[in-house]
């Protein structure tokens, strides 16, 4: 699954002013993310980890070195070419998943083509696209409900339909199963391991559990500002069979669609 | 982003929160309803004024001996400010007047068998009922020879008529007493009720002017002149005319005043509406107040929505909204919030002066411009104090914003 680098970073730093102090959150981090990866970035919080992750988010720039996104140099781009590329080419899923309230999943799932600046879609074609993302996350039966006629996980997976409409470059999740439980978290993680498998989607997740990071392919860790390893995964978490695993659902807890098996040899994107 | 789309956005954000936004707006539509119920109730009594005036006569000038001073208050009589009816012939050669009426008053008693009545009797020529638009209900109006032989003959006013002969009589022909003279009847006026100025008008009898002051009066000077134009774009030229004419008869040094006065009825209907304009001027300047009051509701609003919906701003611009994207949203949420706002205040005003226009029969009236100025000023209410707000919100950093609790 070879292909085109999505994320290339050289010498990357970041130095905040803090009144008098200056705090170096990022003290030269090289690294390079190819297509296809499920990147796992983990830490210890003041590691640089949400540092990085802004940057490689295009939500921030880095005081030096270069960002080469989609091989495009973005760390000197202003704030509006960054809105722009942030729109193109990146997904986002946050820990609080972030959904407009009393508004419908398809309407919250469109958001990203309101802002297109290119090739903006009628109506109806965005509420094409919208529907197609959300039966990619196993939701258009519920395209009409509101976040708050849904679960903690059907709020996410809503999220994670929105960071896909724009046919990003990569997702990035940004502790993404924090504010749910156990088996949701799994079955959200299984979400990602499967559009990553069929659909080749790059995903960048941020994490400070293990557990959690332990779903990717490869594993960065950070500490002090910089990488201190990056690693394929030793034993790599499949969610379908931690699933499995799992005691079976009290009646309280809905049971989620099944996750389909990851294969070995992925689809290419 | 296109405007339409955001126009879309802003209506959708506003209508998450319908009772918020019902509340923001209400200080417009308050504010907007005052001025245009201020408005209303004003421009509705001038124009009731300026009817009952122009009811007078068309293209009606009125010259009196005197000087008129701003407060309607007659000045300047001295004993040169008499007028002959040899200045009546003078006006009535000039070429822009095309009618001309001498005007002598007097109060008498008219008697009619047992009946008597005290009546104002206006001695004037025959151009009167022209000059006035006056129709008559019997008979008709007196000639030129009655005028020149000064004859004793009479018209009455509707009620003068109705008190000596009962109402629908027609008493043309009959004989009645004018101070111990007897007058023949000509005719009756057709009734035109009170005049602007409260007077009953029916309450009159017209002779010759001639007859009047031969014979009633004694008088040698004119009280009035009541000339009239062949067309309204002559009113003011043919006024020109008449002041410079009797100035000259007067000898009247240059950069002394008149002697005399000539009004127009657009003169006499700018005096009389010149307290109600102000009137409504002041009160619509007062109602004019709250819509501040309003808009700086708008603008607190807006900053605690911007604060409020700050990672809900975070999010938007980490999908890719610029600043301006983020200020143009928030600003036409405040525009909408405003318009809407002012939209409805106008009919609530509109509501208002009908309420009243039945209830206590006050005439209304809402000029079309008042309504156009009471929208745009809506919408710039809202662009105004929306604007601040809006650029706090396009100011956000997106990772302070989305990190907002």
């Amino acid at each position: 699954m070879a292909g085109k680098t999505v994320i290339q970073v050289k010498d990357l730093t970041k130095v905040y002013k803090m009144g008098e102090h200056e705090v170096r959150a990022l003290r030269g981090v090289s690294l390079t993310i190819e297509e296809g990866e499920f990147v796992a970035v983990t830490g210890p919080s003041g590691s640089g980890k949400s540092t990085f992750m802004h940057i490689a988010g295009c939500l921030d720039r880095p005081t030096s070195g270069n960002y080469l996104l989609d091989g495009r140099d973005v760390s000197k781009l202003s704030r509006d070419e960054l809105a722009r590329v942030r729109n193109q080419k990146i997904g986002f899923v946050f820990q609080g998943f972030n959904l407009l309230t009393r508004t419908t999943a398809l309407d919250n799932v469109e958001l990203p083509l309101l802002y297109r600046s290119v090739n903006a879609f009628k109506k109806s074609e965005r509420h094409r696209r919208a529907m197609e993302a959300l039966s990619a996350v196993n939701l258009q039966d519920r395209h009409h409900h509101m976040p708050n006629q849904l679960s903690g996980g059907q709020q996410q997976r809503v999220a994670i339909a929105r960071a896909l409409i724009n046919e990003p470059s990569m997702i990035l999740a940004d502790e993404p199963t924090g504010n749910l439980d156990t088996r949701t978290s799994i079955e959200v993680m299984g979400i990602f391991q499967r559009l990553n498998v069929e659909q080749g989607i790059t995903v960048l997740l941020i994490t400070h559990e293990m557990d959690i990071a332990e779903y990717g392919t490869r594993i960065i860790r950070f500490r002090d500002g910089r990488v201190v390893s990056d690693s394929k995964t030793g034993r790599r978490r499949v969610a379908t069979e931690e699933l499995a695993a799992l005691p079976p659902p009290e009646p309280d807890q809905v049971p989620a669609p099944a996750a389909p098996q990851p294969e070995p040899a992925g689809v290419a994107h | 982003m296109s405007l339409l789309m955001t126009l879309r956005i802003a209506f959708k954000a506003l209508g998450r929160n319908k009772l918020r936004t019902a509340l923001t707006m209400l200080g417009m539509i308050i504010g907007v309803a005052a001025v245009i119920a201020m408005v209303a109730l004003g421009s509705g009594a001038t124009a009731t004024i300026e009817e009952q005036i122009k009811a007078q006569g068309t293209n009606m000038l009125t010259i009196s001996p005197g000087s008129v001073n701003a407060a309607g208050v007659r000045t300047g009589f001295g004993g040169n400010s008499k007028m002959i009816p040899e200045d009546a012939v003078a006006i009535r050669d000039l070429p822009l007047i095309e009618y001309v009426a001498e005007g002598v008053n007097t109060r008498a008693q008219v008697i009619y068998g047992n009946q008597n009545w005290n009546t104002q009797i206006q001695g004037t020529n025959v151009d009167w009922p022209t000059i006035r638009a006056w129709p008559m209900t019997y008979g008709s109006f007196f000639s030129e020879e009655d005028v020149k032989s000064a004859a004793k003959v009479i018209i009455l006013g509707a009620n003068v008529s109705t008190n000596l002969f009962g109402d629908g009589v027609d008493p043309t022909d009959q004989t009645i007493r004018v101070k111990n003279q007897l007058f023949r009847v000509l005719g009756v006026l057709g009734s035109k009720g009170n005049s602007a100025g409260g007077q009953n008008q029916d309450d009159q009898c017209l002779a010759p002017y001639t007859t009047v002051m031969k014979k009633l009066s004694g008088q040698i000077f004119l009280n009035n002149i009541l000339a009239a134009t062949g067309s309204a774009d002559d009113v003011k030229p043919a006024s020109d005319a008449i002041t410079d004419l009797l100035r000259t008869r007067h000898a009247i040094a240059p950069g002394d005043p008149d002697d005399f006065t000539v009004q127009s009825l657009e003169d006499v209907i700018a005096l009389r509406t010149q307290s109600t304009s102000t009137m409504t001027s002041l009160l619509a300047g007062i109602a004019g107040v709250s819509l501040i009051v309003g808009g700086i509701g708008i603008m607190n609003i807006m900053l605690v929505s911007v604060t409020e919906r700050t990672r809900e701003i975070g999010l938007r611009m980490a999908i890719g909204a610029r600043g301006y994207d983020v200020l143009l949203q928030f600003l036409i949420e405040a525009v909408v919030i405003s318009s809407v706002g002012g939209a409805i205040g106008i009919a609530t005003g509109y509501g208002v002066s009908e309420f009243v226009k039945y209830y206590q029969n006050w005439p209304t009236l809402i000029p079309a411009n008042a309504i156009i100025m009471a929208v745009g000023f809506s919408a710039a209410v809202g662009v105004f104090f929306g604007f601040y707000p809006a650029r706090k919100a396009a100011g956000l950093d997106p990772i302070e914003a989305l990190r907002f609790e």
